[in-house]
């Protein structure tokens, strides 16, 4: 018989001595890791994952799970991880796939870079004491407002605004489509959104009747696959969003394996139940910027003209494709970079295609400040905000938002175990299982969300009270309040950013 | 050595006096009132801004410029010649004051643009505004720092008085009179980071520190302007060019941008007026001035006192007959008006907009 010569990540262990048999590990795996071989738990660490959950409910602390001591020969240069995938791909002869973001030990910029701060002559300012706003409209602004005086003296606005979105903090949830994660799942996102005066956006995968009370807060995404598009679904939020390319897998269309397609998720997808739900990699009706246009306005007639943002994955030349987009029409653009997560993404395409948002995020903001047309269109930052740090960094670097898609999950318990395109998540949160869904309860995950949100409103407050300013715009594209650390000259200069002690 | 002196921590010192019958003032008032605040300055920089000084001249663009080099000002006069009509050359007349051992030559020009310079529309200020960012970008060691009609600036390296005297400034007689004494922590002391800065007849003195520069500079880097002088108070000049010269707000709007009302009182505010406030905040929030400030603002119909939205510098108020004082201290007001018929203190983001009559 073949025997697999890739060996195990980790190893599950039980202490037999404090194990009170209880088969709570066993309910709780996601994996088939244990069974009960009747007296006692067996253990096949093959399938473990590390996602931790047998280890969170052993109510006897009896579980261990270790990275597994048993490795390849060390080796510069062949790594463990290049090792274990090579060795699966001589055995299937398929595309190895991943699911959350790259992991591969790329510099991150945002740890190379540090905010200002006040001291002796411009005072910071206490946020507890003092009122500090992170209210933020996206959408495309006038270059300029025209205003007349009424009767009594008033200001009155003439010009027409165009629509915008209302942000109580600069934050917003990524698209993460039902069947990529449980309808609890998007429930939660969805109650914390509301709570917390911001939005979550659907994915590609339609829209939960579940979900349409929180209108108010949602972005509905059109993607390649055109998965419950329909003219209510159109019409189901804030604005609509044409997914072009996500961070994890630029260049590449979306596939949701038949395992996480049960009948609600298909009948919301409108597609049958079981069937791999593949979006092709470009939207077969967009083949040029011009055909992006089309698609924009028609998008724009069909709900009385909500603002529309167009979803891309950032690239090298990210810069000009996003002056095209704005000019094409797009009230929001939403950059994705490198480190962005993903449900499901071939690990190479996840690995080795894209750019980090911190570049993309420079580039595109000076481009479009470079046309005059920054104002025409807002700017969305997402894959890899980790805190709310970065989120301070992505804005005074150009952002008008940012947007979080696995910090969200890690709140709802996710650990990154990035085998989401299984189905098999213990959480609850990427599977379609019910006996793992219903693990997620939306109320009590909802305020586990919203605390992070709070907690980041509370931090981004206090980031603007150091620097001095108590409005998030005066915050938004000062490279000046940014020095790197450790940068070269090219990279400081991609980012508009002084190196530390200039 | 002695340790154990102590450190003086001050800040800047602004003040301000306007005729609105447009009663010509000399400089000696506006000099008495900043020589009172010298504390508030460290002698490394102080300047004024006066209006209303070159009758003869009113129709014509006063350019005073600062050289530092000879070659600079042969390279700006070609410049000149070629592009506007000029009247009149001469050097700014100073006197000798034994604390200024240095300065630039200052030079001032009486000009016009050439008519056939003018093509498009192309008005004559956007011509003018060009020019300077022109100039001051691009041709070393030479800074355009007054470029109004009717106007002009007298800065440099100095406290009030070493200014005042070297410029000859009771000489002078204006209807608009701004001030400023110094203590520059930020950005080296130098001539050109004196402050009023200006752009045509805008002037702008002020106190505190400009926290938001980054982005605002960034947003009028949008629009062409080029900001040159090292100090954050240029972006005031520059943002009000814009808001009220480019786009058209008026006066009272534009410092609703510089200083925007907290969202919390807009949403209060509501109807008509909220939707307003929105806007201009949504449209704008890159011109809105953040941090530490209050300034004054001179321009040819009048002068503008304006704090930042929570008041963390101080600004003082007060009229007598059609004369309205500005100032960072009462004392300075008192000065040169002991007995004024009223005295306040702005509330925090409030503008004081005064108005030239007829």
């Amino acid at each position: 018989m073949f025997k697999s010569q890739t060996i195990p990540e980790f190893l599950a262990n039980i202490d037999r001595v404090k194990c009170i048999k209880c088969k709570r590990c066993i309910q709780n795996c996601g994996w088939g890791v244990y069974s009960w071989g009747g007296d006692k738990v067996l253990i096949d660490t093959n399938k473990c994952v590390k996602c931790l959950r047998c280890y969170h409910y052993c109510p006897e602390e009896a579980i261990q799970i270790l990275d597994n001591p048993v490795k390849f020969k060390q080796n510069n240069n062949w790594g463990f991880y290049n090792i274990r995938n090579l060795k699966k791909q001589a055995e299937t002869g398929g595309i190895p796939l991943t699911g959350m973001g790259s992991d591969l030990p790329y510099p991150i910029l945002f740890d190379h870079l540090l905010l200002d701060a006040c001291q002796v002559t411009n005072p910071s300012i206490d946020p507890l004491r003092e009122p500090m706003e992170l209210r933020t409209y996206l959408g495309k602004k006038p270059s300029k407002l025209e205003f007349k005086r009424g009767k009594d003296g008033k200001l009155e606005l003439k010009t027409k605004m165009p629509p915008q979105i209302k942000l109580s903090a600069p934050f917003m949830f990524s698209p993460m489509s039902f069947g990529s994660i449980s309808l609890n799942a998007q429930k939660v996102l969805a109650m914390a959104a509301k709570e917390c005066g911001i939005t979550m956006n659907t994915g590609e995968g339609g829209l939960h009747k579940d979900i349409y009370p929180y209108r108010d807060n949602i972005i509905v995404q059109v993607a390649s696959g055109r998965f419950g598009v329909n003219p209510d679904y159109l019409n189901a939020g804030v604005a609509v969003e044409i997914k072009i390319g996500q961070g994890a897998k630029p260049g590449i269309g979306g596939h949701l394996p038949g395992e996480k397609i049960p009948l609600q998720v298909a009948s919301t997808r409108m597609i049958p139940v079981g069937t791999d739900a593949l979006s092709p990699a470009p939207q077969h009706d967009i083949y040029s910027i011009e055909d992006l246009r089309q698609l924009i306005y028609a998008i724009k007639e069909a709900t009385g003209y909500k603002p529309v943002s167009v979803k891309i994955a950032t690239v090298h030349n990210v810069a000009a494709i996003v002056s095209g987009i704005v000019r094409a029409g797009a009230d929001i653009v939403y950059l994705d970079g490198f480190r962005g997560g993903t449900g499901a993404a071939p690990s190479v395409i996840r690995d080795h295609l894209g750019i980090p948002i911190e570049h993309a995020l420079a580039a595109v903001d000076d481009r479009l400040r470079q046309e005059g047309i920054r104002n025409e269109a807002s700017i969305v930052a997402a894959g890899g905000i980790r805190s709310s740090a970065d989120a301070a960094k992505a804005i005074a670097l150009g952002a008008d938002a940012v947007s979080l898609g696995t910090a969200a999950l890690i709140a709802m318990g996710c650990t990154i175990c990035g085998k989401c395109y299984t189905g098999n998540c213990s959480w609850g949160i990427t599977s379609q299982r019910p006996e793992l869904t219903v693990r997620l309860d939306p109320e009590v995950y909802a305020e586990r969300l919203i605390n992070l949100i709070r907690g980041w409103e509370h931090e981004l407050k206090e980031i603007l009270g150091a620097l001095g300013v108590n409005a998030v715009e005066s915050l938004r594209g000062s490279r000046e309040r940014l020095r790197g650390v450790g940068l070269d000259a090219q990279t400081l200069d991609i980012l508009g950013v002084k190196p530390a002690g200039r | 050595m002695d340790h154990n002196f102590q450190k003086d921590i001050s800040g800047c010192g602004l003040s301000g006096i306007i005729s609105k019958k447009r009663k010509r003032l000399g400089g000696e008032h506006i000099k008495n009132s900043l020589c009172l605040m010298n504390d508030r300055g460290n002698g490394l920089g102080a300047g004024f801004a006066a209006y209303g000084i070159y009758p003869e001249f009113e129709d014509l663009f006063a350019f005073h410029v600062m050289y530092d080099y000879p070659e600079s000002r042969m390279e700006v006069e070609e410049y000149l010649k070629d592009n506007y009509k000029i009247e009149k050359i001469e050097e700014i007349p100073t006197s000798p004051v034994e604390a200024i051992t240095i300065s630039p030559l200052m030079v001032r020009y009486f000009a016009k643009p050439a008519k056939d310079r003018l093509a498009g529309d192309i008005t004559e200020d956007d011509f003018v505004v060009r020019t300077v960012m022109k100039v001051n970008s691009e041709i070393e060691g030479a800074y355009i720092f007054s470029s109004g009609r009717n106007m002009g600036v007298f800065k440099g390296v100095g406290n009030p008085r070493d200014i005042a005297d070297f410029f000859k400034l009771e000489e002078y007689e204006g209807h608009i009179w701004t001030g400023h004494t110094r203590f520059p922590t930020n950005t080296p002391g130098w001539w050109g980071g004196a402050h009023p800065f200006t752009l045509l007849d805008w002037s702008i003195v002020h106190n505190g520190e400009i926290s938001s520069y980054g982005i605002n500079k960034r947003y009028l880097e949008m629009f062409g302007y080029k900001l040159t002088l090292l100090t954050d108070t240029e972006v005031a000049a520059y943002l009000l060019d814009l808001l009220i010269r480019k786009h058209g707000l008026d006066t009272a709007t534009a410092c609703t941008v510089l200083a925007a009302p907290f969202w919390k009182d807009i949403d209060e505010d509501g109807g008509k007026t909220g939707e307003a406030l929105t806007a201009l905040r949504m449209t704008y929030g890159s011109a809105l001035l953040n941090g530490p400030f209050s300034l004054l603002f001179g321009h040819s119909n009048g002068l503008v006192g304006i704090n930042d939205r929570i008041k963390l510098r101080p600004l003082v108020v007060a009229t007598k007959d059609d004369l309205v004082y500005m100032s960072s201290e009462e004392s300075a007001i008192r000065e040169i008006c002991p007995k004024p018929d009223k005295c306040w203190a702005p509330r925090a983001g409030e503008p004081v907009i005064v108005e030239l009559e007829g």
